[in-house]
């Protein structure tokens, strides 16, 4: 009991006596680590900045109306637009959610709801493999399997192309947005009687739903931006005019499945092909329309961004009440 | 009121006042893989009565009562074997339908679990599942189970707000009113206070007396105090050298508490066990 004590007091004694010292050390410390995290923070936004801000001073020059609504000029004539790559890409951009969305969600609703099951331990080491797959492997991949046997390049191929490279990343949002809404709830619709199908559908989506469409923007925010996949599948078409095909199939007399077909069956443009393209061109008004394309396409993904931000927070300030 | 009610349950309309065994176990047991969580459990619960199980953390106190509406199948590698009748039909046979069960056998969770939806479309959940469509019919609907649940007058003016916006209190009540929606028999109570304030505990165990009339209520509860107070039966729980759960003794709770049998359950609900 004494021998307790007298340690104890000991102990206190000796925190006493370099008790100033710690203290100065510690703050010192803190002081200095402080400092650094936030130069290297600033150091790591130094790109961002950089990029975005040079894209735009180079960008903006070249926006114009004309930009946006008149298709390209020949070579070395200036003016015209990127009319055909923005349709394009939008042509492509659906196309891949189409063929992304559905089985990716559904595929990550058996993977959250069997996890331990072998096709779903199988749905997630192939995901992790294919968001792995360089997007150029995955291009070739579709070269081989549809615009060979198709005998040529359409949007079609692109937009499945680009389908690859979303699943990834819409399966296992998905899947991780539908593993954070708490289990009280799928319990809570089955105690009432409500079949595994039904709970799913009607609790655990909405519940997750701001959490998965989230996923979805981010997933067509990085699919619009992809080059590769489209140099072997849509290829590139400076003539892409979607008003042009459905003008001439009216006067053909062509049903609305033919020109729908027209559409997507010829090879397409897209903004981040446009780009890589005129970007090697000898032309200066070719290299500026690059740099407009550029921001574009920033501007794209920032709006994207923007909206899933602003879409969750309204999401969530409705289901808070 | 009466009319309302008829096309989801006419057999509430006619039912006598006559106490029986409403559910009733027969050799119960119930495993997860090789451990067995319950052992021989004999209990016959009264209708239109409060039942209380107490015990012990740890003593299947909850896995007995998820096993009267088959929530214990959703546990993998679970099974159960022996009884459970149900107006004397035996629910755990492989034909029972599983959602049929659930319909008759509600239940309300330790924490409230309202869907991310509004306080209407959650109770209107379960009604719509069994095919009620006509707007008429649920606004009525979802009327009566928030009257019932002592909760319509605190939301008349907000139903189309979101369940979560409730007070923890509130938001249990609402679980509730969406568990009486579907005019269930029985309702199982899984320490449906645990995670409430004193106040909104009170407005609980108010409601469940002012509910018993029309169902048949059986609660899990760590708080002595609220199984004296509320139940008319209490079931005591408690592990058997196998870790596994028995029910060591059940009667009216007036003797449980006043004058028990067993010296394990004396010395539980006077406190000394630890």
């Amino acid at each position: 009991m004494s021998a307790g004590t007298v340690s104890l007091s000991r102990f206190q004694q000796l925190m006493a006596q370099n008790q100033a010292a710690r203290i100065a050390r510690r703050k010192a410390l803190n002081g200095v680590m402080l400092t650094l995290t936030g130069l290297l923070t600033v150091l790591a936004l130094i790109p961002l900045f950089w990029i975005v801000g040079y894209v735009l001073y180079k960008g903006a020059a070249a926006l114009s109306i004309a930009f946006f609504t008149q298709l390209p000029t020949p070579m070395g004539i200036p003016g015209g637009g990127v009319r055909n790559a923005i349709e394009g890409t939008i042509v492509i951009t659906v196309l891949a959610c189409l063929f992304a969305i559905p089985p990716g969600v559904l595929a990550a609703f058996y993977a959250a709801r069997y996890p331990n099951t072998p096709l779903g331990v199988a749905v997630r080491f192939s995901t992790d493999v294919l968001s792995g797959v360089p997007s150029i492997v995955i291009g070739l991949f579709i070269y081989v399997l549809v615009v060979q046997p198709q005998g040529h390049y359409s949007a079609l191929a692109g937009g499945i192309a680009v389908s690859l490279l979303m699943l990834p990343t819409i399966v296992r949002t998905t899947e991780e947005m539908l593993k954070l809404v708490p289990h009280s709830l799928r319990e809570g619709s089955l105690a009432l009687g409500a079949p595994e199908w039904k709970t799913s559908v009607s609790v655990l989506f909405p519940a997750a739903l701001s959490g998965i469409i989230t996923g979805f923007l981010l997933a067509i925010s990085r699919a619009a931006g992809e080059t590769a996949p489209l140099l072997f599948t849509a290829l590139g078409n400076e003539r892409y005019d979607i008003a042009d095909i459905v003008h001439n199939g009216m006067v053909q007399k062509q049903g609305a499945f033919t020109i729908l077909a027209r559409i997507i069956n010829q090879p397409a443009d897209s903004l981040p092909l446009t780009l890589w393209k005129n970007s090697q061109q000898p032309f200066p008004e070719r290299i500026q329309q690059s740099w407009a394309a550029a921001l574009v396409l920033m501007v794209l993904a920032l709006l994207i961004n923007v909206f899933a931000r602003v879409w969750v927070e309204y999401r969530r300030r409705k289901l808070q009440g | 009121m009466q009319t309302k009610l008829v096309e989801i349950a006419p057999r509430q309309q006619v039912r006598t006042v006559e106490t029986n065994n409403k559910v009733q176990t027969k050799d119960l047991q119930v495993f997860y893989g090789k451990f067995r969580a319950l052992a021989d459990i004999n209990v016959a619960i009264q209708e239109n009565k409060i039942t209380a199980i107490i015990g012990p953390s740890g003593c299947g106190k909850s896995t007995l009562l998820r096993s009267f509406n088959r929530m214990n199948d959703l546990t993998p590698s679970s099974h159960m074997e022996g009884e459970i009748l149900l107006d004397g039909m035996d629910v755990n046979q492989p034909g029972v339908d599983v959602v049929e069960v659930r319909r008759r056998v509600g239940m309300v969770f330790q924490r409230p679990n309202p869907f991310p939806k509004s306080i209407y479309d959650n109770v209107a959940y379960g009604p719509r599942l069994y095919g009620v469509r006509r707007k008429g019919d649920l606004d009525s609907l979802v009327e009566d189970s928030l009257m019932k649940a002592a909760l319509w007058d605190e939301v008349k003016d907000k139903l189309h707000q979101s369940g979560l916006s409730l007070s923890g209190g509130q938001q249990q009540r609402l679980c509730i009113a969406r568990a009486i929606a579907v005019e269930p028999e029985v309702i199982l109570m899984d320490e449906p206070a645990a995670a409430l304030d004193p106040i909104s505990t009170l407005r609980i165990e108010e409601l469940m007396h002012d509910i018993v009339q029309y169902y048949t209520i059986i609660i899990v509860t760590h708080n002595m105090q609220q199984a004296a107070r509320v139940s008319d039966f209490t079931a005591m729980m408690m592990i058997d050298d196998h870790r596994s759960g028995r029910m060591i003794e059940f009667g009216p709770t007036q003797d449980i508490f006043t004058n028990p049998k067993d010296k394990r359950t004396e010395d539980y609900v006077t406190g000394r066990f630890g």
